[in-house]
């Protein structure tokens, strides 16, 4: 045990003095999630100008009320289209006949056009249902002057209306949090990996594990003290990185920081004993980042981000054997769920069950520069 | 009493390049061996083997009584690599320190072996720098500190006096001396031929095999030359007809 904590203690004090590779560590993860944030509150606020050519103005007022949305209208269609050419408007609006509608939209911007879409969509569903309601309510205004309930039908209305846009909301909080608990494990795993990777392969090419090995010590030692110094390191970066994504992206989190730390030293765990196992396979600095593509990207695409749910069965399984998607699922619980991790057992365990198969094969795999 | 070192027969095979054919070696307490040939000859397996970094693949090879590879006898021997294997943003007592906790020495006794090695190696003044801001022969000088921590039984040092001064290579071999007085072994590879005079035998590795062990002297006259250089010239030679 002295020579695990003496490890640790010399890898820390190499760390701390190391002030480029703390900066990367502690500082960029901020610097991304704000450059991150930035990008996000940029795709809620496109706005569109929609031109229309003798369309109901029942659908125009709908229109020109729905946010980031403004409606010019134009008497002639070719005046329109005109205007479409010169990128003057998103999107030209005309109704053939009645309740037909052609749209075209200019399509410089896929993020305009698909919100002119929805907007368009909504505001034809709802002109349709103002129709509606208006029938109906001449309909109930008959009905009620033979019964009288008219005040609770309209009730029961208005609150259906009112459902759609909270789930509209829904989606959007839900389009964030999935960010969080995907995003930042994949980020701080990411950065351990580099980082413990590289301070294994740099103790091999100096020579300092050779003469690390000619020393009594047992190389599960040396395995343990990478894995406490990395995983404090782990939980410092945790601890910023969660707390400047509440405060700098103002994500809610239902369940406890502390358990979100918990799940963030784990997967910083993985990645660390990864992390050193590809090493072993590197022989230069150079040749440790082409790993790069090799590990993240399959995360990125198979960890949940994109949901999987439609797709073949063998690619939903591939993500069960990244360590990413556990992490994620148990940070997708804490965030949104409020789920404790006394509730959280099974991506727990898959967690350390990576940890100890990796960590071991560490252990393994130095047996390459000392036969016992 | 057991020699320190007892190779007998050794043969270590990479792929189907054989390196060491027949290597027979042995150092005893008190005796500074010189292990001389040209690179590529096998000097570096020879001591790699002796450390349990590479497992025979035939014949014995016993370090302080024992067969390696074995993990527990590593704290009694004092290595020095070829390479400076030092932290370079760790100061250089924060090196030793380290070094000497791997070994087991802890406590008080590292402290006053620390002052110890650090004077021979004339480091003194010079601990509490950062190793990055050292030169070339003082980093060669903290090497060796680090090897001679823990009083080992037996040192194995692979070129220790490379890069280093004649003076201070001069007090780096009277200490040698005072080790080997001490009972002490001492196994040495060396490329500067007039260093392996100051041994008390030498081995010459060539082809895979141990050519010629003997006191330097008793060398000088075998093959009728005035200096080991002429002995190592002399059997390369012989070894090509």
């Amino acid at each position: 045990m002295k020579r695990v904590l003496a490890i640790a203690g010399r890898i820390g004090r190499e760390l701390l003095r190391d002030k480029r590779t703390l900066a990367m560590v502690l500082i960029m993860p901020i610097l991304v999630l704000w450059l991150l944030n930035i990008m996000f509150s940029a795709n809620t606020t496109t706005s569109v100008k929609i031109a229309t050519v003798g369309v109901d103005s029942q659908i125009t007022k709908t229109l020109d009320k729905t946010k980031h949305v403004s409606v010019v209208k134009y008497d002639k269609k070719s005046t329109a289209n005109d205007k479409l050419k010169h990128y003057k408007v998103d999107a030209v609006l005309t109704e053939t006949s009645s309740n037909h509608y052609k749209v075209t939209y200019a399509n410089i911007d896929p993020t305009k056009t698909s919100v002119a879409k929805a907007a368009l969509k909504a505001a034809i569903l709802k002109g349709k249902m103002t129709t509606m309601a208006k029938t109906s309510a001449a309909l109930q205004a008959q009905l009620a002057q033979l019964t009288g309930q008219t005040a609770q039908t309209s009730t029961i209305k208005s609150s259906a209306g009112s459902t759609t846009k909270i789930t509209n909301h829904y989606n959007y909080g839900d389009a964030d949090t999935n960010f969080f608990s995907k995003m930042i494990p994949l980020m701080m795993g990411f950065f351990v990996f580099l980082i413990s990777g590289m301070g294994m392969l740099g103790e091999r090419t100096s020579g300092t594990l050779d003469r690390l090995l000619a020393t009594p010590v047992k190389r599960g030692e040396i395995v343990s003290g990478y894995l406490i110094s990395y995983g404090l390191l782990a939980v410092v970066q945790t601890i910023i990185v969660v707390y400047s994504a509440i405060w700098i992206m103002k994500i809610e989190v239902v369940g406890s920081v502390f358990s979100i730390i918990v799940i963030n030293v784990l997967l910083a765990l993985v990645a660390l004993t990864f992390g050193m196992l590809l090493s072993t396979l590197a022989s230069s600095e150079f040749q440790m980042m082409q790993f790069i593509p090799i590990v993240i990207v399959p995360q990125l695409l198979f960890s949940g981000i994109i949901p999987l749910d439609t797709m073949a069965s063998w690619v939903q399984d591939f993500g069960k054997i990244l360590p990413l998607t556990y992490a994620g699922d148990a940070l997708t619980e804490i965030v949104m769920k409020g789920t404790s991790l006394a509730n959280l057992g099974g991506d727990i365990c898959a967690l350390l069950i990576f940890i100890v198969v990796l960590g071991s094969l560490n252990i393994l795999a130095m047996k390459r520069y000392r036969k016992v | 009493m057991n020699p320190s070192i007892d190779i007998q027969h050794l043969k270590k095979v990479f792929g189907k390049q054989v390196v060491l054919e027949d290597v027979n070696l042995t150092v005893k307490p008190g005796e500074i061996v010189g292990l001389i040939g040209p690179s590529g000859a096998g000097k570096s397996t020879v001591i790699k083997t002796m450390l349990g970094m590479e497992k025979a693949d035939g014949g014995k090879a016993l370090v302080l009584d024992t067969q390696m590879p074995n993990r527990k006898i590593l704290g009694n021997i004092g290595y020095m690599a070829q390479s400076d294997a030092l932290y370079e943003s760790l100061s250089a007592k924060e090196n030793l320190v380290f070094y000497g906790k791997m070994k087991g020495v802890d406590g008080q006794q590292l402290t006053s072996e620390i002052d110890h090695v650090a004077q021979v190696v004339d480091l003194t003044d010079d601990l509490t720098k950062r190793v990055s801001n050292f030169s070339g022969g003082m980093k060669r000088r903290l090497s060796l500190a680090i090897a001679l921590l823990g009083d080992p039984d037996l040192l194995v040092l692979d070129e220790p006096t490379v890069g280093i001064d004649p003076s201070l290579r001069k007090k780096i071999w009277d200490e040698l001396h005072r080790l080997r007085d001490a009972g002490r072994s001492v196994l040495v590879t060396t490329h500067v031929m007039d260093e392996a005079e100051l041994t008390d035998r030498v081995a010459l590795l060539l082809g895979g095999k141990v050519l010629a062990f003997d006191e330097p002297k008793k060398l000088e006259a075998e093959y009728k030359v005035p200096t080991i250089e002429e002995v190592f010239l002399a059997a390369e030679g012989e070894l090509e007809k």
